[in-house]
């Protein structure tokens, strides 16, 4: 395949950015998206020119560094896949390919493709957590789970924390994400006690750094773990109630 | 002679009287104490989280931009633990004596069983930090089995139980930092270790966004790095691990101990050509319900739908009746290269063999086969575009893990004192090869449970001591260094990309120190490493400057380093004159074509001091097998 990418350039944060054009001859379908750009590098690097720096770490879809705007779509065309684990297969010969930066001021870029997502690990500090010091658990199996309940939970907690939601949002919201931690966590009877203070916390400190939630609904379809937007709604209600609940009677039925 | 600090009395007692008899930092007085932890993986993120909790002061370093994407994250298949819950025979002496089995009788029992004992207590930490594990629909914790093992112990949560206990132990951290027992370095890489008068004083950084080169002192390091699976450059490891903390801190004295230990694990999707980067895995628990299978015939071209069951050939079920397809890894993984050297590999460059769920499929159904492996069929499908539901996998194996590191006493304590390993950066507790599900074990053992005890042993008697600050010489001559090495890549101005080079130098060590090895091999590999070494010294090619992020500039760094740790991997592995467990030496093998050790003249392990250049020196640690009797391994 010969492809053209247009790629955001930019040397470092704050400083002006701009789109390179990079033509990409032998490019074969098989390779992934992130090969694709390693080869295109490596003929850079031969031409004297300085490569493109992206995130990438695991390229399995879990470690959630990847993250790109192609042709507009945060990881791009296929659905439920991280950028590492799209192959060039879902594109065509010829085709023109526009590699951008997650889009988001929450997400300041560092440089090229690369942003810095460490407003997600303040909403985590803020109460992502069960509180449970090493050393202090009781034995595992005393406090049975609904496989119903904690498969929920798994789904929420399958989040990789890449930013797709944020960046496809028009707001630049972090909701499904902060949902996504907070379902994890609130629907486990391990979690109970620290309810309302986890959400509270979280979806304020949320507030600090990025944009509101207008229920566009962009960010479910980008996530490539299939996050449920249902999350949200558990989070909205649950910080509601954390507003009006007499939390001293939290031991109670 | 290296003593490894065993406690005496029965082995079952050893861990509890070690902890009777070390001494405590009492609580008020944890606070006075720096503690810096390099690497926020399984081990690196418990062991802050934990010390945070324990009222010390705790530095914690990541290259990352966040903790969470450490390459634990990526352990598909589950954790053991000695629960028995299954009813099914465990017991923790079964699951030290199995790890010792596995590890072909080159760990250290005494670590071991420790090992055993904590697993237990894992799984109840984990649990109340909320992991959802696998549960049955009564509510209880499920388990399955996992390759290698005859019972039930391993805990799960679906195919991302790496993912799941990393998070936990990450949120576990975030909580200490939210608290300020904890201060997150993120973007940080560790690039040297300071030594003073023999002990470890602190670490200097690069800042990778930035490029600052900065100096962090603590009364204690500890690393927890993970392994160098990526010195074969193509590996199931995540782009970015690499062995640069361990290999600085084996420079500055630390012992490195059986680096020939590496795994290759046997279900990976072979390679599809020659820009590959990686190659993924694909959990072995797969094998429990999978059928492994080469064509009878060599070069037989045919869809493996019209190969007819009279025609295949379910080698594994044929050669160990008593295992199966689940045999432990080093021996799946020879089996899969034999066949594929026969010419039996199947696949468009014949470089793979087949991983069947047809039988499954039909004993089973779909519903069953897609709750217990849906995300893998899912994830094989977007890298091949083949469905496993319609055809078997192709599966091949790829280097995994390392069983080699740097040498730790019983406290983890490297020959530096000061200066810990934690996880897959030390040496400890899996011998020759390690069992599946038992690298998530191992650590989070070494982070919850072993090191916030035995680090106040070596802290206790040094209450009231400040820390060696930062302007010392000390500090001031390392960073030097630093800076140096890091201008020196910039400045050589060849013309080979780093990338170029850490292909060139996989290519050497799969060939000659991997799945199988030869004298003759390995000999030649050295003299390959070494040109290809003063090739990288003259001809590198780093674009950029040192004050930005420049991802070259890193990656120019941990090339090095593996190139200097690649030519020691195969020292230690012409050296020992033997096969056990992933070191399989062609010159050592039963008629069976098994790995055959030499108890009488190499049951030890291999420790490797850097001699500036010059040939390592070799240092021993004799191992002692009082409860396991080592035997020829047999599964069949």
């Amino acid at each position: 395949m010969h492809l053209t990418l247009r790629v955001w350039r930019q040397d470092g944060p704050g400083v002006e950015g701009r789109f390179e054009t990079y033509e990409a001859a032998g490019i074969h379908q098989d390779m992934s998206f992130l090969e694709m750009l390693d080869l295109v590098n490596e003929r850079l690097v031969t031409a004297g020119h300085e490569p493109i720096a992206f995130d990438h770490d695991c390229r399995e879809g879990i470690c959630g560094s990847c993250g790109l705007m192609i042709d507009g779509r945060a990881h791009g065309p296929q659905g439920s896949t991280a950028t590492c684990q799209l192959h060039m297969r879902e594109f065509s010969d010829g085709d023109t390919i526009v590699i951008e930066p997650w889009r988001a001021t929450s997400f300041p870029i560092v440089r090229d493709l690369v942003v810095d997502r460490g407003a997600f690990d303040r909403i985590i500090e803020a109460g992502g957590y069960i509180g449970a010091p090493t050393g202090s658990a009781p034995e595992a199996n005393l406090t049975p789970v609904p496989k119903e309940t904690s498969d929920a939970a798994m789904d929420a907690a399958a989040c990789i924390g890449c930013g797709a939601c944020v960046a496809a949002c028009p707001n630049g919201a972090g909701q499904l994400f902060t949902a996504a931690k907070v379902a994890h966590l609130n629907l486990l009877p391990q979690g109970q006690p620290e309810r309302w203070m986890r959400v509270e916390r979280m979806v304020e400190t949320m507030e600090e750094y990025f944009g509101s939630c207008s229920n566009h609904g962009e960010c479910e379809p980008a996530c490539p773990k299939g996050i449920s937007l249902d999350n949200i709604a558990l989070m909205n209600r649950d910080y509601l109630l954390s507003k009006i609940r007499n939390r001293k009677l939290g031991g109670q039925r | 002679m290296l003593d490894a600090r065993i406690p005496s009395g029965p082995i079952n007692e050893h861990w509890d009287n070690h902890r009777d008899s070390i001494s405590l930092v009492s609580p008020a007085n944890k606070r006075r104490f720096t503690i810096i932890v390099v690497g926020t993986g399984l081990a690196g993120a418990s062991a802050a989280a934990t010390l945070g909790e324990l009222g010390y002061r705790v530095k914690a370093y990541t290259f990352h931009d966040s903790a969470r994407r450490a390459h634990s994250i990526a352990a598909q298949g589950g954790i053991n633990a000695a629960k028995n819950y299954p009813n099914d025979g465990d017991s923790i002496h079964r699951l030290f004596y199995d790890t010792v089995k596995g590890g072909d009788y080159r760990s250290r029992e005494s670590n071991v069983y420790r090992l055993a004992q904590l697993s237990v207590e894992i799984i109840d930490q984990c649990t109340a930090q909320g992991v959802p594990f696998a549960r049955e629909y009564g509510g209880l914790l499920a388990n399955r089995s996992f390759g290698g093992a005859q019972v039930s112990r391993t805990f799960y949560a679906r195919g991302q139980t790496g993912q799941q206990l990393l998070l936990g132990a990450y949120q576990a951290m975030m909580r200490q930092v939210d608290r300020g027992t904890v201060e997150l370095h993120t973007q940080t890489e560790m690039l040297d270790v300071v030594v003073k008068d023999g002990r470890a004083v602190g670490i200097v950084t690069r800042d990778l966004v930035s490029g600052e080169i900065a100096s962090h002192p603590g009364h204690a390091v500890l690393l927890a790095t993970g392994g160098y699976s990526n010195v074969f450059y193509l590996s199931t490891n995540a782009m970015k691990s690499n062995v640069t903390a361990v290999w600085r801190a084996h420079r500055q004295g630390a012992l490195f101990a059986n680096p020939c230990y590496t795994q290759i694990h046997p279900t990976c999707i072979p390679a599809s050509d020659e820009f590959q980067s990686k190659l993924t895995l694909m959990s072995e628990s797969l094998r429990n319900d999978g059928r492994i299978w080469v064509p009878d015939r060599a070069g037989d071209t045919r869809l493996p739908g019209d190969i007819g069951e009279s025609d295949r050939d379910y080698y594994l079920e044929r050669r160990y009746p008593a295992f199966g397809n689940l045999v432990p890894r080093d021996v799946a993984s020879r089996a899969a290269k034999v066949e594929v050297d026969r010419g039996k590999g199947v696949g468009p460059l014949a470089n793979g063999v087949y991983l069947d769920f047809e039988e499954a499929l039909r004993r089973l159904g779909q519903d069953t086969v897609r709750e217990r492996y849906g995300n893998l069929f899912d994830m094989y499908h977007r890298i091949t575009g083949e469905s496993p539901y319609e055809t078997p996998m192709r599966i091949y194996p790829a280097m995994h893990y390392t069983m080699g590191g740097l040498w730790v006493d019983y406290n983890l304590m490297t020959t530096i004192p000061g200066l810990y390993a934690l996880g897959e950066a030390n040496f400890s507790d899996h011998g020759a090869n390690r069992l599946g599900a038992s690298a998530l074990m191992q650590g989070l053992a070494d982070g919850y449970f072993v090191v916030p005890y035995t680090v106040g042993d070596y802290l206790a008697p040094q209450l009231g001591e400040g820390l060696v600050p930062s302007n010392d010489a000390a500090f001031v001559e390392t960073e030097r260094q630093v800076a140096t090495r890091t201008e020196r890549y910039l400045s050589i101005g060849g013309s080979r990309s780093v990338d170029w080079f850490h292909r060139e130098l996989g290519k050497v060590l799969w060939e000659y120190c991997g799945m199988e090895r030869t004298a003759d091999g390995l000999r030649r590999a050295i003299s390959d490493i070494d040109s290809l070494k003063e090739d990288f010294d003259r001809d590198l090619r780093v674009l950029g400057t040192s004050s930005t992020l420049n991802q070259s500039l890193e990656k120019a760094g941990r090339v090095d380093d593996f190139l200097q740790l690649a030519r020691l991997m195969c020292v230690d592995a012409l050296h020992r004159e033997e096969s056990c467990g992933g070191h399989f030496r062609v010159e050592h093998q039963t008629d069976d074509g098994e790995a055959r050790r030499d108890d009488a003249n190499f049951s030890y392990v291999a420790a490797w001091g850097w001699a500036n250049g010059h040939e390592p020196i070799l240092h021993q640690e004799p191992l002692t097998f009082d409860h396991v009797k080592p035997a020829q391994r047999s599964y069949r």
